[in-house]
C-alpha cells in the first residue's frame, strides 16, 4: 500500500486510477469467481458428473477462507478516495475479517449439507452452486464495506440469489409461495433503505460512512437536519428487516419452511450476520451523532423482537408438519434478538467496539450450533421428511449421536451447561446490557432465555423419550423394521465439524469471546 | 499436607464426577464387564462416587485445621480473560463440610442406587446424571469465581431436571418443568446481579470481592441494594424462601428416592451457601438493608412449613409423606434463612450448623420414605396408617426404629445434630447485628420459636401414625411377605443389609453432630468472623 500512496502522491496521473489490493478483496472473489466457473462448468458437465460442482463449490469455500490468512495482521484498506488514503470503501479491520470468516465458514457448512440434498430432491445442481456462492460473495463482501453504496450493493448481492434459493423448488407450491413473499417483503425493505441512503447523501454529500459521520454531526445547512434523521431512520428500518427483528419478521416462518434445508440453515445464519454486520456498521460507524436516537429504537427492537420469537417458538404444535424447522425458524428470531441487545448497547455507551464484540462473539456461536442443529434436522428429514418434532421421539435410541449432538446444540442455544459456550455467550450479551445500564432489557432477556429453555428443553426431552408410545400413533414404518440408512459423508462432516467446534468452544470459550473484550472497529 | 497434593485433591473432587459422567456413557471395557451392563454401570457410578467421597475426605484430612479462615487448596488460573473468568478454587472453612457432605450422599445414593435401582430407562443414563449432578454441586461449593458459581449453579438444572422425569413417580414432568424453570428463572436473574458487581468493581473474584480488594471502589450503595434484591431472588428460590418455594414440594413428591435426598441434602444448600459466601461479605450494605426482610420471611416460612406439614398429617387429608418432608424442609431452610439474616456470627454459624443437620436427618428422611414406599407401595398417609396406624415397630422394628430416630432428630431435640443449629439461629435473632431492628427480630424469634413447637407437633404425629399403631396379627411372621402388602397389620422386610449400609452413617453423623457440635463449629466460626468482619 506504502508505494501506492506515495505514487499517487507523487505523480497527478497516477492518482486518477484507484490502485487495488487484490489480496484484501480475495475473500469476496474468490467466492464469485468460483460462482462464476461453476455456472459455466455446469454447462459443460455431463448429469451424472453433477456432483462434481459441488465438490468444486466447496474448495471454492475452503480457498476463500483461507485467504483470510494473510489478512491476519489486519488494517489494510482499498479502494480509498485519491488523495484520501483514509476515507476507503473497502476495509479489511478485524470486524470484517471475523464475520467474513463467520460467513464462509457458514457457506462452507452449507454447502456440506447441500451436497445431499440436492441429490434427493433432484435440485439444478448449477444454478444451486452458483447462486449459493454468490450470496456467500456478497455476504463476504458486505462486512467489509464503507460506504452506503457498497453495503447497499452487497446487501443486494447477498439477497438476490437467496430468494432464487428459496424458491428452487420447483412444482412445490410451498416453496414457490415462499420465495414470492420473501421477494416482496425484502424488496420493499430494501427500496425504503434506498430511500434513505439517498436522503443521506443529499443531506451529507458523502457514502463514505465515515465522511457521513462527520458531516451528521455539523451540517452543512441546518435545515438538512430533518431530511438526515428521516435518512437514518429509513436505512436503519432496510437493515433491522434483513436481521428478521420484529415487527419485520414474518416472512421467516413461511420462508425456513418452504425453502430447501440448507438454504433455511443459510438464511438463519448467514441472512442474519449480513443484516447485523449492516446494521453495526451504520450505526456505529455511520451515525454515532445519533446514539440517542437509535440505542433506544434498538433495545425497544430487540425486546420486542426476542419476546415475538420465543413466544411464537413456544407455541408451536410439535405434530403440526414442518414443525421442527418451524421452531427453528422462531427460535433464530428470539436470537436475533439477544443479538441486537450488545448493538442497542454501543448506542450508550463511549467505548461501542466493545459492544459490537458481545454481538460478534454470540453471532460466531449461534452460527455454530445453529447450523449444528439444523445439519440434524437434514439427518432426521432424511428418514422423517415432514420433519415434526414427534418425528425425533426417541432419536436416542436410532442414532444416540445424532441425539446427543442435537441435545449439545439446543443446550447451547438455550444457554445451560454443558452448553457452556451458549451459556458464556449469552453472560457477555447480559454483561454488555449491564454495563449500558439497560437494565430493564436485561431484565426482558432474562425472561425470554426462561420461555427459551421451555422449548429447547422439551425438544432435547423428545430426544431421549422412548419410541414405544410414539408406535400406535404415528410412525407408519417404525425405527426397527426400517434398515438403518447409512448417513451421507458429507452430512456426517457438516454434523462432527459443528459438534466439533461446539464442543472445542465450551472448553475454551476465550476463541470467541475474545472479540467481546476487544474494539473490533 | 503438602499444599500442592491439596490442589491437586480439591481439582481430583470437582473434576472426577465430570470425567466419571462422560465414562458412564462409553461401554465398559473388558474386566470391567460385570454380570451385566446395567450392573457394571451401577457399579462405576459407586466406584466414582466412592473415590471422590475418599478424596474429599483425604482433603478434610489435610486441611489445616488450625487456620479455616484461610482460604486452602487454592488454585487459580484465568480460563476466559475476555470476561475475566479466572478457574479459582478453594475451600475454607465454610465451604469444606458441605463439600464433604455432598461427597457423603451422592456416594450413599449411588450405593443405594445399586441395589435399588429406581424404576426407569436405562442405567446408564442415571449414572451419568448422577455423577454431573455431583459435579456441579460439589464445584458450586469450590469455585471462588462469581462467573463459576452462577455455571455450577446452572450445572445441575439439566440433570436434576432428567432424574425427576424420567425416573419420577406420579406427575413426574409437571414436577420437573416446574423445578427447572422456576430455578432457572431465578438463576437469571441472579446471574444480572452477579454481572452488576462484576461490571461496578471490576472483577469476579469472591477472595478478592471479600477483602474489597477490587480493581476498583468499593461497590456504592445503590449497587449493593440492586445486586442484593437480584441474587437474593435467585438463591431464595433455589433454598427455598416463602413465597418463592412452591416448585419444591412437587419436585421432592415426584423425584425418585435418590433424587429427593440430593435435592434436599445438598442442591437447596447450594442457595443458603451462596448467601453466606456471596451476599454478606461482598454486598454488607445491601444484605444490612433486606436483612428484616429476609429474616420475616424465612419466619413466615418456618411457620408456614410447620402448618402445612399439619394439615397434611391430619387424618383423612390424604396427606403424602414425602409431601410432608418436603414442606418440612421449607420450614428447616427457614432457620438457616433466619439464622443468615441476623448477620451475626452466632447466627450465621447456626445457619452452617442448620444446613448441615438438615443434609443429615432429611437426607435420611427421604431415603427412608422411598424406602416405606418400595415396601407398601404407597407414601400416602392415609393409606399407610389406616384406621388405626402403620405399626411399622410391630412390622418391621429396626425400620420403625429409624424412622422414628429421623423424626425425632429433624424436630430438633437435644443431643441430636437438629438442635445446635436451630437454636443458634435463634441465639442470634435475639440479638441481631448492630443496626438491625431488634423489636422485629424478637418477633421472628418468638415465630421460629413457636415453629420448633409446630414442628414437634406433626412429627411426633407422625411417629404416632406411621411407627404406632394397632396389633400385629400373629399369623404373619416377620420377613416372609413379598412386598407392597395391602393393609396396615402384614409385617413388612426389615432394614436389609444396603439399606443399613446406606443410612448408618448419617444416623451416626447426626448423632455426633449432635454430641460434639464444637466439632464443626469450630471449622465454620473463624471463617464466618471473617466475612462478617469485611474480610480480615
Amino acid at each position: 500500500m506504502s508505494p501506492t500512496i506515495l505514487l499517487a502522491a507523487g505523480n497527478p496521473l497516477a492518482s486518477l486510477a484507484q490502485s487495488v489490493d487484490w489480496v484484501a478483496i480475495a475473500p469476496p472473489t474468490i467466492a464469485a469467481a468460483v460462482a462464476l466457473a461453476v455456472l459455466v462448468a455446469d454447462l459443460f458437465v455431463p448429469a451424472t458428473r453433477k456432483p462434481l460442482l459441488g465438490w468444486v463449490a466447496i474448495v471454492g469455500l475452503v480457498a476463500a477462507a483461507l485467504s483470510l490468512l494473510p489478512l491476519l495482521d489486519g488494517g489494510r484498506r482499498t479502494f480509498c478516495l485519491t488523495g484520501h488514503p483514509t476515507v476507503c470503501s473497502y476495509v479489511a479491520d478485524p470486524f470484517a475479517l471475523v464475520i467474513q470468516f463467520l460467513v464462509l465458514a457458514g457457506a462452507l457448512l452449507t454447502a456440506l449439507l447441500s451436497v445431499d440434498t440436492l441429490k434427493d430432491h433432484d435440485l439444478p445442481a448449477g444454478e444451486y452452486w452458483f447462486l449459493l456462492l454468490s450470496s456467500a460473495a456478497g455476504a463476504a463482501l458486505l462486512p467489509a464495506s464503507r460506504d452506503l453504496a457498497t453495503l447497499v450493493i452487497a446487501l443486494e448481492v447477498a439477497s438476490l440469489p437467496a430468494f432464487a434459493l428459496v424458491g428452487l423448488r420447483r412444482g412445490d407450491r410451498l416453496s414457490s409461495e415462499a420465495a414470492l413473499k420473501f421477494f416482496l417483503s425484502s424488496v420493499a425493505a430494501t427500496a425504503v433503505m434506498l430511500l434513505g441512503v439517498s436522503f443521506l447523501y443529499a443531506a451529507t454529500g458523502s457514502l463514505h460512512l465515515s465522511r457521513v459521520a462527520h458531516a451528521l454531526t455539523h451540517l452543512p445547512d441546518p435545515r438538512l437536519a430533518t431530511l438526515a434523521g428521516a435518512g437514518v431512520a429509513l436505512s436503519l428500518v432496510g437493515f433491522a428487516f434483513k436481521t428478521a427483528a420484529a415487527p419485520f419478521h414474518f416472512w421467516v416462518p413461511d420462508t425456513y419452511v418452504g425453502a430447501p434445508l440448507p438454504i433455511a440453515a443459510y438464511l438463519s445464519v448467514i441472512g442474519k450476520a449480513v443484516g447485523f454486520s449492516g446494521l453495526i456498521l451504520i450505526t456505529v460507524e455511520g451515525f454515532p451523532s445519533y446514539a440517542d436516537v437509535w440505542g433506544p429504537a434498538l433495545a425497544v427492537l430487540a425486546a420486542l423482537t426476542m419476546t415475538v420469537g420465543n413466544v411464537a417458538a413456544l407455541r408451536q404444535d410439535p405434530h403440526r408438519a414442518h414443525s421442527a424447522v418451524r421452531l427453528l425458524a422462531w427460535s433464530s428470531v428470539g436470537q436475533a434478538g439477544y443479538l441486537l441487545v450488545p448493538v442497542a448497547a454501543a448506542g450508550y455507551v463511549d467505548n461501542p467496539g466493545h459492544a459490537i464484540g458481545s454481538t460478534v462473539a454470540y453471532a460466531l456461536m449461534y452460527g455454530v450450533v445453529n447450523l449444528g442443529a439444523f445439519a440434524i434436522a437434514a439427518l432426521v428429514a432424511r428418514s422423517r421428511p415432514a420433519n415434526r418434532i414427534t418425528d425425533y421421539r426417541g432419536l436416542y435410541a436410532r442414532r444416540p449421536l445424532a441425539a446427543l449432538a442435537l441435545g449439545f446444540f439446543l443446550l447451547c442455544l438455550a444457554g445451560l451447561p454443558p452448553g457452556i459456550i451458549g451459556l458464556f455467550a449469552k453472560v457477555t450479551v447480559f454483561s454488555s446490557a449491564v454495563d449500558a445500564g439497560l437494565a430493564w432489557l436485561a431484565v426482558v432477556m432474562a425472561v425470554n432465555v426462561v420461555i427459551a429453555l421451555y422449548y429447547y428443553l422439551q425438544w432435547t426431552a423428545v430426544l431421549f423419550r422412548g419410541a414405544e408410545a410414539a408406535e400406535g400413533a404415528v410412525a407408519p414404518e417404525g425405527p426397527e423394521d426400517a434398515p438403518r440408512a447409512a448417513v451421507p459423508a458429507a452430512l456426517t462432516t457438516a454434523i462432527a465439524l459443528a459438534a466439533v467446534l461446539g464442543i472445542v468452544l465450551s472448553g475454551a470459550p476465550q476463541l470467541v469471546l475474545r472479540f467481546a473484550s476487544g474494539a473490533l472497529l | 499436607m503438602n499444599p500442592t497434593a491439596l490442589q491437586y485433591l480439591l481439582a481430583a473432587v470437582v473434576g472426577l464426577p465430570l470425567l466419571g459422567a462422560v465414562a458412564a456413557l462409553l461401554p465398559s471395557p473388558p474386566g470391567l464387564r460385570g454380570r451385566n451392563p446395567d450392573q457394571a454401570v451401577l457399579r462405576h457410578g459407586v466406584t466414582v462416587t466412592g473415590v471422590v467421597l475418599a478424596a474429599a475426605l483425604a482433603l478434610a484430612v489435610g486441611f489445616d485445621r488450625g487456620h479455616p479462615a484461610r482460604m486452602q487448596a487454592t488454585t487459580d488460573l484465568s480460563w476466559i480473560p475476555a470476561l475475566r473468568i479466572h478457574l479459582h478454587l478453594g475451600v475454607d472453612g465454610i465451604s469444606l463440610p458441605l463439600l464433604v457432605l455432598t461427597a457423603l450422599l451422592t456416594f450413599l445414593c449411588a450405593l443405594y442406587s445399586y441395589f435399588a435401582m429406581p424404576t426407569g430407562p436405562s442405567p446408564k443414563a442415571f449414572v451419568a446424571l448422577l455423577l454431573t449432578l455431583e459435579a456441579g454441586t460439589l464445584a458450586t461449593f469450590a469455585v471462588l469465581d462469581l462467573m463459576l458459581f452462577f455455571l455450577a449453579f446452572e450445572m445441575v438444572l439439566i440433570p436434576m431436571y432428567f432424574l425427576i422425569a424420567r425416573w419420577g413417580g406420579a406427575g413426574k414432568q409437571a414436577a420437573a418443568w416446574k423445578f427447572i424453570l422456576y430455578t432457572l428463572l431465578g438463576s437469571v436473574v441472579m446471574l444480572l446481579g452477579l454481572l452488576l458487581i462484576g461490571v461496578k468493581s471490576g472483577t469476579f473474584d469472591m477472595v478478592a470481592l471479600a477483602t474489597d480488594n477490587g480493581p476498583k471502589a468499593q461497590l456504592s450503595h445503590t449497587v449493593q441494594l440492586l445486586a442484593v434484591l437480584a441474587i437474593g431472588i435467585g438463591l431464595a428460590v433455589k433454598s427455598p424462601m416463602w413465597p418463592l418455594h412452591s416448585w419444591l414440594p412437587d419436585a421432592h413428591t415426584a423425584a425418585p428416592t435418590v433424587g429427593s435426598v440430593l435435592l434436599a441434602g445438598v442442591l437447596l444448600k447450594m442457595g443458603t451457601y451462596g448467601f453466606v459466601r456471596i451476599a454478606l461479605p461482598i454486598t454488607p450494605e445491601g444484605m444490612h438493608t433486606f436483612a428484616p426482610y429476609l429474616a420475616a420471611f424465612a419466619a413466615i416460612g418456618i411457620i408456614y412449613g410447620s402448618l402445612a406439614c399439619l394439615a397434611l398429617v391430619r387424618k383423612g387429608a390424604a396427606g403424602d409423606l414425602k409431601r410432608l418432608i418436603a414442606y418440612s424442609s421449607v420450614g428447616h431452610m427457614g432457620f438457616v434463612l433466619l439464622g443468615i439474616a441476623t448477620m451475626t456470627p452466632t447466627g450465621v454459624n447456626g445457619a452452617l450448623f442448620a444446613n448441615i443437620a438438615h443434609g443429615l436427618i432429611t437426607g435420611l428422611l427421604f431415603f427412608m420414605v422411598g424406602a416405606l414406599k418400595d415396601r407398601t407401595g404407597s407414601t400416602d398417609l392415609d393409606a399407610l396408617a389406616g384406621t388405626t396406624g402403620a405399626a411399622l415397630y410391630g412390622r418391621a422394628p429396626r425400620f420403625g426404629g429409624l424412622l422414628a430416630f429421623g423424626a425425632v432428630a429433624s424436630l430438633g431435640i437435644p443431643g441430636l445434630a437438629g438442635f445446635w443449629g436451630e437454636m443458634l439461629a435463634m441465639f442470634g435473632a435475639f440479638r441481631p447485628a448492630a443496626g438491625l431492628s431488634r423489636p422485629a427480630f424478637l418477633t421472628f424469634m418468638v415465630l421460629a420459636g413457636l415453629g420448633t413447637l409446630l414442628t414437634a407437633g406433626y412429627l411426633l404425629l407422625v411417629v404416632r401414625r406411621v411407627c404406632m399403631g394397632g396389633h400385629l396379627t400373629a399369623e404373619a411372621a416377620p420377613g416372609e411377605e413379598p412386598l407392597a402388602v395391602e393393609g396396615p397389620a402384614v409385617a413388612l422386610p426389615d432394614l436389609a443389609r444396603h439399606e443399613y449400609a446406606a443410612w448408618s452413617p448419617l444416623a451416626a453423623l447426626t448423632v455426633l453432630a449432635g454430641l460434639w457440635p464444637a466439632a464443626l463449629l469450630g471449622l465454620t466460626n473463624p471463617a464466618v468472623q471473617q466475612l462478617l468482619g469485611g474480610g480480615n
